[in-house]
């Protein structure tokens, strides 16, 4: 773990939809699917990004353009310095030798990444099956689309795959197909609702959540969510966690830290 | 094996064991009071409230070195109102809770008070010590005898629970502010608040790490200075003291008992060992008095002196 920010250098940029770009840099990191990184831009701000690619020391992080950290971040080129610790957190508890369904709602599709890249090496050994659901508004925000063979996609518009939710298309398949897991990264509400119907149908369920983030290391109670620290205890909580925390799917904490209707 | 007796009794509160968790850590919702509260800690503080919600300083607001932590967090609070509604039956917490109280004036901290009074909060502490946000503490000048004292009577003449006063252990004349609290109606002293300010600065970026440029010490680089202030306090005042600064294991804690003070408080603790902290520094404690023969806490308080 890297205690304070360590400056690297970027070595490459990739669009990866409209909106969302990869950073590349190299580092060497002992990274769990589901943990994230803080990523440090002196004098501006530092906010928490899971990291989305790993292949030996490249790494690479998928940034959505949303606020003024990531519009300033969208502007960095190759050769520019970025600061990063970590990685932080509790990832996916990994079981790729069973049926598993992977379910990203929008950017959410990146905490996701490396997970699936984990998975593949499994299904390549013919020793699990998965099934990986995304959903997106429209076409061009899909991600990973070259990355990833065979995904299930639905968008709010009908652009692409299936015209509706990740919900939609996810009960249609659990009348079809038994999953033993189910990974979820994605809007809260969506995660919500992912996780009732696992515990309806009796599937193992594990989601990221996401909260605002500041030191990262479990002191500071900003990600609080009913007595959980989002970035130690978390990101990742199964369904079982879940049913204990009250504020899961309705209440947020906002950089004051009152706690408010999601 | 007896069954060692840990419990305290502070300015009339009693608690089970003197670990406190000490304010700004993990005091921002009461869900994670009560886990701390289940993690063995005798009693907790609140994060500080002020009048007005307050973001506080962007990040990097906390980061961690080889003997501590440094933070500049710039007290983000959601308000008197927010905690009010936040902080609603706190005896489901399971042990006492402390309101931190934070103010620009006097007249603030007392309408903080005011704000929180019908919440069952078993003390108010206000820290008059803050090295890193404008506006408040050592910033804000309220680091000198003449404040500590204003402030302290303001918030006395409008709460009858027991006021701590968070002191800093920048200041050399740390007895004196001591003393003008306990002149004031204060019940205890809290010492010490955060050290400094400091500054790590990233060489690479060659930039300070922390958006504030500087922030307060915590950790292992403060406990000497803490133990010290704490042992001069308790020769220049008669009111409790509550020790904090550095403490992670029971000998630490015992330490600053022997210092001088009744309680303890953890904060960066949390981060070097984990949010069981409060229980293992209790297992620790109970079990040197064991071995050495003691069978009390108030037995063992400023036990270092002449």
């Amino acid at each position: 773990m890297i205690e304070q920010p360590v400056m690297v250098k970027i070595c490459d940029i990739q669009e990866e939809s409209s909106g969302v770009k990869t950073f590349f840099f190299k580092l060497d990191l002992s990274f769990e699917p589901g943990q994230f990184v803080m990523v440090w831009i002196p004098l501006l701000d530092e906010k928490p990004f899971t990291i989305s690619y790993m292949q030996d020391d490249l790494v690479g992080i998928s940034v959505l353009k949303r606020g003024i950290f990531t519009n300033v971040l969208h502007s960095k080129k190759i050769g520019d310095m970025l600061g990063i610790r970590g990685p932080y957190g509790r990832g996916f508890s990994l079981k790729p030798d069973t049926n598993s369904c992977v379910m990203g709602g929008g950017i959410g599709m990146a905490s996701l990444a490396t997970l699936i890249d984990r998975l593949n090496l499994a299904v390549e050994k013919h020793l699990g099956n998965e099934t990986i659901i995304q959903g997106a508004r429209t076409a061009q925000e899909i991600l990973y689309q070259k990355r990833f063979k065979g995904m299930k996609l639905c968008t709010d518009d009908g652009t692409a795959g299936f015209k509706g939710t990740t919900i939609d298309l996810f009960k249609d398949l659990l009348k079809k197909q038994r999953f033993r897991n189910v990974y979820a990264c994605g809007p809260e509400r969506m995660l919500y609702k992912v996780v009732e119907l696992c515990k309806e149908h009796g599937v193992e369920c594990e989601v990221s959540l996401e909260r605002y983030i500041k030191c990262g290391f479990g002191v500071c109670g900003q990600c609080d969510c009913s007595g959980q620290r989002v970035c130690i205890d978390g990101p990742v909580f199964n369904t079982e966690e879940l049913s204990r925390m009250e504020d899961f799917g309705k209440i947020t904490i906002t950089k004051t830290g009152e706690r408010v209707i999601h | 094996m007896s069954k060692i007796n840990l419990s305290v009794n502070l300015c009339g509160i009693q608690l089970t064991n003197p670990a406190i968790l000490a304010s700004g850590i993990l005091g921002t919702t009461k869900a994670l009071l009560k886990r701390v509260a289940e993690n063995g800690a005798g009693a907790v503080t609140i994060k500080s409230i002020s009048v007005e919600p307050r973001e506080g300083h962007k990040n990097p607001t906390v980061i961690t070195f080889e003997a501590g932590m440094l933070n500049a967090v710039g007290y983000s609070n959601p308000g008197v109102d927010a905690a009010a509604r936040e902080f609603t039956n706190l005896q489901d917490v399971g042990v006492p809770v402390i309101a931190s109280v934070i103010g620009a004036q006097k007249e603030d901290f007392a309408r903080v008070v005011e704000g929180l009074s019908a919440q069952r909060f078993s003390a108010i502490e206000i820290p008059l010590s803050c090295p890193h946000t404008p506006g408040f503490g050592l910033l804000a000048g309220h680091g000198t005898p003449q404040a500590t004292f204003d402030i302290t009577s303001a918030v006395r003449k409008v709460t009858k629970l027991p006021i701590f006063v968070k002191l800093s252990p920048n200041i050399p004349e740390i007895c004196t502010i001591g003393k003008a609290a306990e002149d004031a109606g204060a019940d205890a002293i809290t010492a010490v608040n955060s050290m400094g300010p400091g500054m790590i600065i990233n060489i690479e970026a060659q930039k300070p790490i922390l958006s504030f440029k500087v922030g307060g010490v915590t950790g292992d680089a403060l406990r000497p200075v803490a133990v010290r202030c704490v042992y001069d306090l308790y020769k220049a005042i008669k009111i409790p003291i509550i020790g904090v600064g550095g403490i992670s294991t029971g000998r630490h804690a015992i330490e600053m008992i022997m210092a001088g003070a009744s309680a303890i408080g953890i904060g960066t603790g949390v981060y070097s060992r984990g949010i069981d902290v409060f229980k293992k520094v209790c297992e620790e404690i109970s079990q040197w008095m064991q071995e050495n023969g003691f069978d009390s806490i108030k037995s063992i308080v400023g036990a270092a002196h002449d």
